[in-house]
């Protein structure tokens, strides 16, 4: 088998320069929006009493269940000896990390007081998850870049297989805990489900992908570098499975709501009435982020294009967003039932809201500081693979796999 | 020079002491309205487990349009001194501003029977939003209560979102008016805590049943849920009563009748 | 607004009569003390001067933690008793805003450069505090209940 060189990503310095600025304007007008909110206080934003989270939630909540996924392409070739995959490892890992560090920075600038970050780090409550995701997160970076220097530095390769087992396991910890945050809420009709632990598992492993194909598409192609068609069926099909998986358990956690009864009418909202909140269900999560990408990963002869699948990765995140935000917001606008059978007339004043379904449109600066937090994930990437060495030079089939001229090409 | 300060504190003892007894004697004979603990006075000693706070809300006597108790409520904790933001959409606002205490009117939907009642932070023994607050900050105190400790509360929501009654509130805008018995600031969740500043003072008494019983409809009894000889636990052995959402088995401290 | 007059009288001799040395001392260590507040007609504060100056907020935060904690609100140690003390008084006798420019909080917090939150949420004025034994009695309705005036401190 050949050697693997990996080499600083050589793109054309005004091309890269040019990305950078881009990238770090989005990061300082999410800046400058977290600023806004905390200076004047979240009135600014959509959320309210009845929706308390918001669109910050969705961007930060899919930045790090996709971060989770992102590493999984590493642990493919590390705990599971599929020789192929080493060569896209250390893309993994920055990715992994670049992703946690973004949405990681839009949950903690959301907070009403950012500023006593300190008192989250030292205060701690046991009995709270979110307390435990703390631990999952900064040990996750922590690990992740260990693995990295295994994967690097000679000396430490003897312990690529042992650290990455690890990571893989803690990975899995840490997205059954993301999606535990939500899934034992008692007092929410939609949450209170052990499902969605799995659920997000499954989910962090398609949109990890999606977006680790499109930065490795974005950065071969700009500087030129080959992928060969059988990589690119490996991933493609990878891809296929897992948004598959999605929709499985989206089923799943669906039937099983609607099997108890209690549950119907919820089910009712998200799947029939729930007006924007079942049409991002429908078209967002099934059809986009679902039947779509299927469609063309699938396809014989759409599946053999570079763009088709490059579009394929796209939908699937956009499918990613719109489940997020059916499963973030739009389980907090349907009402908490606490009166069975009965109707409720009144709950405080006008525009307080109980018993009806809770009104929320995302502000612009909630917006933003989503976007800033994609923005500054990207950052690190491109900063990341221009300086050091992640991009191996070529994943042509022949440098990747040594029986790849053996077998037809897919 | 330190024997001034001595003797300065010292005058300030006997104030302080002289103010106990005072208030000692003169709550002793108020027996009809609060219930006369051992420690009627402002607390030396922190809050033990031998009481427990709790409310019992009568349904049938909650008028229909009374916003007594949201009032006083308001007046005490200094809520009424909220403003909406220049430029907050007014719907919204109504969302967003700071509610201890609301007004529920329900309607059965087979009989047509329409109850109110007041809704405000149920104490809960077993209380979600202290599960699962990362800080701790959200805790229940060994008298039941269950506060917000400002100080630690990072503003996260997520005792909001494990909320089943909708409680808490987020401050959601710069706090330019508060009082000094009830301080609260942006950035922060906060709900009722049983009036908590007046039991501390040994005045065994919340805003809202104050309120209620000057309105002359008597649907809230405050007390001691562990003292079998007090009002509350003599206004709950006569009539049978629930917690909304008993179903999770959270052991509310505020119990109703009549739903 | 006699006493508050007479305070600054006093202050002003005090200081008249003590000459340029203490004024100077007052400098070195920053004597923010305001003319009109109750504090200045007090020999020192709830612990010594040289104490409350290092101190204060370990004092405070102890207290903090026993009020919310344990329900203890009557200690000389907590934030209203240093707000209703060293609260300073415009000239038509109302309070001012303690954490407002060149007032007592503020100014020194500023001379020492550090960061002053405690009034995100805690109240700048004594308002609204009397929850205290002496409304508790009045509160109950009762007959002979010493129902004194509102103190400065709580109007």
């Amino acid at each position: 088998m050949k050697r693997i060189v990996y080499r600083e990503w050589l793109v054309q310095p005004q091309r890269y320069w040019g990305l950078l600025a881009i990238l770090a304007a989005l990061v300082a007008v999410g800046g400058l929006s977290a600023l806004y909110m905390e200076h004047e206080g979240h009135w600014v934003t959509g959320m309210t009493n009845s929706v308390v989270w918001g669109t910050p939630h969705v961007f930060a909540v899919f930045l790090i269940i996709a971060a989770s996924g992102a590493l999984n392409v590493a642990s493919i070739g590390t705990v599971f000896d599929k020789k192929a995959y080493k060569p896209l490892a250390r893309l993994s890992g920055l990715l992994a990390v670049a992703l946690l560090i973004g949405g990681l920075l839009v949950l903690v600038l959301d907070l009403g007081r950012p500023d006593r970050l300190l008192v989250a780090m030292t205060t701690y409550n046991f009995s709270s998850i979110f307390a435990w995701n703390i631990f999952l997160y900064s040990g996750f970076a922590a690990i992740v870049i260990g693995y990295l220097w295994t994967m690097a530095e000679r000396k430490g390769n003897h312990l690529q297989k042992p650290v990455g087992t690890f990571a893989f396991l803690w990975r899995l910890a840490l997205t059954t805990g993301t999606g535990s945050i939500f899934g034992f809420l008692v007092g929410r009709e939609a949450y209170d489900a052990a499902i969605l632990a799995p659920m997000f598992v499954v989910m962090s492993f398609a949109y990890g992908l999606a977006v680790y194909m499109l930065v490795l598409f974005y950065t071969f192609d700009a500087d030129g570098r080959p992928i060969g068609p059988a990589m690119l069926k490996r991933l493609r099909n990878l891809l296929g499975l897992f948004v598959a998986a999605i929709l499985y358990f989206t089923l799943v956690y669906h039937l099983t709501k609607l099997y108890g009864a209690k549950h119907s009418d919820i089910e009712a909202f998200i799947l029939i009435n729930g007006g924007l909140y079942s049409a991002m269900f429908w078209v967002g999560w099934i059809l986009i982020g679902g039947l779509l990408p299927l469609g063309i990963i699938y396809h014989p002869e759409l599946n053999q294009q570079r763009d088709w699948i490059t579009t394929a990765c796209a939908l699937v995140i956009v499918g990613g967003f719109a489940a997020m935000y059916v499963i973030i917001v739009g389980s907090q606008a349907y009402p908490q039932e606490m009166f069975p059978g009965h109707n409720v007339i009144q709950f405080g004043a006008p525009g307080d809201v109980g018993g009806r379904i809770a009104p929320y449109s995302p502000s612009l600066p909630e917006i933003l500081l989503g976007i800033g937090g994609v923005g500054i994930a990207l950052l690190i990437t491109a900063v990341g693979v221009r300086v050091l060495q992640f991009l191996p030079e070529s994943l042509a089939d022949r440098d990747v796999d040594p029986h790849a001229s053996a077998r037809p090409a897919a | 020079m330190n024997h001034e300060t001595e003797s300065m504190n010292q005058g300030r003892r006997d104030f302080l002491g002289a103010a106990a007894g005072v208030s000692a004697a003169a709550v002793a004979p108020g027996m009809f309205l609060h219930t006369p603990v051992a420690n009627a006075a402002a607390r030396t000693e922190p809050v033990t487990d031998m009481h427990r706070w709790g409310l019992l809300v009568d349904t049938s006597k909650c008028a229909d349009g009374c916003t007594a108790c949201v009032d006083a409520c308001d007046t005490e904790n200094g809520l009424n001194l909220q403003s909406k933001p220049l430029g907050d959409d007014k719907l919204k606002w109504q969302n967003q501003r700071s509610t201890w205490i609301r007004k529920v009117k329900l309607q059965d939907n087979l009989t047509g029977n329409v109850t109110n009642l007041p809704l405000m932070c149920q104490h809960c023994e077993h209380p979600p939003c202290v599960d699962v607050c990362p800080t701790g900050a959200s805790f229940k105190r060994a008298d039941g209560i269950v506060m917000v400790d400002r100080h630690t509360c990072i503003g996260c929501r997520y005792c909001m979102m494990a909320c089943p009654y909708k409680a808490r509130s987020f401050i959601h805008e710069q706090v330019d008016q508060k009082l000094t018995r009830a301080p609260r600031g942006k950035g922060c969740v906060e709900s009722c805590t049983f009036c908590v500043h007046r039991l501390d003072s040994g005045d065994i008494s919340t805003a809202c049943a104050d309120a209620c019983s000057a309105e002359g409809h008597q649907a809230l009894v405050f007390g001691d849920l562990k003292d079998p000889t007090g009002p509350l636990r003599q206004a709950l052995a006569k009539a049978p009563s629930r917690q909304i959402r008993q179903d999770l088995g959270l052991n509310t401290g505020v119990r109703y009748t009549g739903l | 607004m006699a006493t508050v007059m007479m305070k600054g009288v006093l202050l002003a001799s005090l200081v008249a009569t003590f000459g340029m040395g203490v004024v100077a001392q007052a400098e070195e260590v920053g004597d923010y003390v305001l003319p009109s507040s109750k504090a200045a007609s007090l020999e020192n504060c709830v612990e010594p001067t040289e104490y409350m100056r290092r101190n204060h907020f370990e004092l405070i935060r102890h207290q903090r933690d026993q009020t919310v904690y344990g329900g203890i609100r009557g200690s000389d140690h907590g934030i209203s008793g240093c707000v209703s003390c060293h609260v300073g008084y415009d000239d038509k006798g109302a309070p001012v805003e303690i954490d407002g420019k060149g007032q007592f909080c503020q100014s020194c917090h500023e001379y020492a450069a550090v960061e002053l939150n405690c009034f995100d949420c805690h109240a700048t004025v004594p308002t609204g505090e009397a929850w205290n034994h002496e409304v508790a009695a009045a509160h109950a309705h009762l007959p002979g209940a010493a129902k004194t005036g509102p103190t400065s401190a709580e109007r």
